[in-house]
């Protein structure tokens, strides 16, 4: 029989494949895009928008940073980091407010 | 899509399954399908198994508030091809389209329990602006929602508040009526692996 746990355990597998696991994105720059940190100019305006407003994603987001060099394939990776990390962002939000209101500051 | 590896880079296997699934169903692999394939090690693996736990795991949602849930979060992502999917999906899984298109329409007056409803508003709230507050819990605890089960709402909220961005980053086709309700039978019948 699954439990929550599971859902947690294979959330956090998931996390730690994406952004440690070998890749065709340096693993540094893929946990920037996880993380929204530092990114180039070229990589920007695409993560920025997978993070906050996907919907206007526009294909010259794509050509933007195919020209400064990057590959599709470290895109999908950078692209998956992005949406990845914005939505653990929200789940652990969810997940504290809930330990907050139920009174278990220790459940994580 | 917009990455031409999304649509072409998947080896003899799998161009053969995704052939043999056109086949038999008479209708494409969408998009969504189709990128859990692709370099599968990397997402595709972890996410089917995460999304499959979520949406058909045990909970005290049945199916139809799960994929109700999927359908709503995706609404307020602005995502047509999650709400096309997952609408449907949920819609048939309740066997009342009306009542999802309500939901969708005006979570405040549609014919929805109050947990759910309570639920629903939490979702929407934490997809829209980030994030929610213990009061905000509370209201979902005190609508009769257990702990467990908002802790479930929260990891379908995770899966798809993920698979939403993708799907408008990438680009994902939207499907067909008769195509969304193919894929609407696929899910109820075979989940997510």
């Amino acid at each position: 029989m699954r439990t929550e746990d599971d859902k947690r355990l294979i959330h956090r597998r998931l996390v730690e494949r994406i952004v440690g696991g070998p890749g065709q994105a340096p693993a540094d720059e893929r946990r920037r895009a996880f993380e929204r940190g530092e990114l180039s100019e070229s990589l920007r305006p695409l993560l920025d928008k997978v993070a906050t407003s996907s919907g206007q994603v526009t294909d010259v987001d794509f050509d933007r940073a195919i020209g400064a060099g990057l590959t599709e394939d470290q895109l999908f990776e950078l692209v998956i980091c992005a949406a990845v990390g914005e939505s653990t962002r929200q789940y652990q939000a969810g997940l504290a407010a809930l330990d907050q209101a139920s009174g278990d500051a220790g459940a994580t | 899509m917009r990455l031409r590896v999304l649509d072409s880079g998947y080896g003899a296997g799998t161009r053969a399954l995704f052939r043999l699934i056109r086949l038999f169903s008479g209708h494409p692999v969408p998009d969504a399908a189709k990128i859990t394939f692709y370099r599968s090690d990397f997402y595709g693996a972890h996410m089917k198994e995460l999304t499959h736990e979520a949406m058909r795991g045990r909970s005290d949602w049945s199916v139809g508030d799960r994929e109700l849930m999927a359908a709503y979060v995706s609404k307020v992502n602005e995502s047509p091809f999650c709400v096309g999917a997952h609408s449907a999906t949920a819609a048939r899984a309740y066997r009342d389209g009306k009542k999802v298109e309500a939901a969708l329409a005006d979570l405040d007056g549609a014919p929805l329990d109050q947990g759910l409803r309570a639920t629903l508003r939490m979702l929407g709230k934490l997809t829209a602006e980030g994030s929610v507050g213990a009061d905000d819990m509370r209201a979902v605890l005190s609508a009769g929602v257990s702990r467990e089960q908002i802790e479930d709402a929260l990891a379908v909220c995770f899966a798809f508040n993920t698979t939403d961005r993708l799907a408008n980053a990438f680009g994902f086709e939207v499907l067909t009526h008769e195509g969304f309700e193919a894929g609407a039978k696929y899910l109820l019948k075979r989940g997510y692996r």
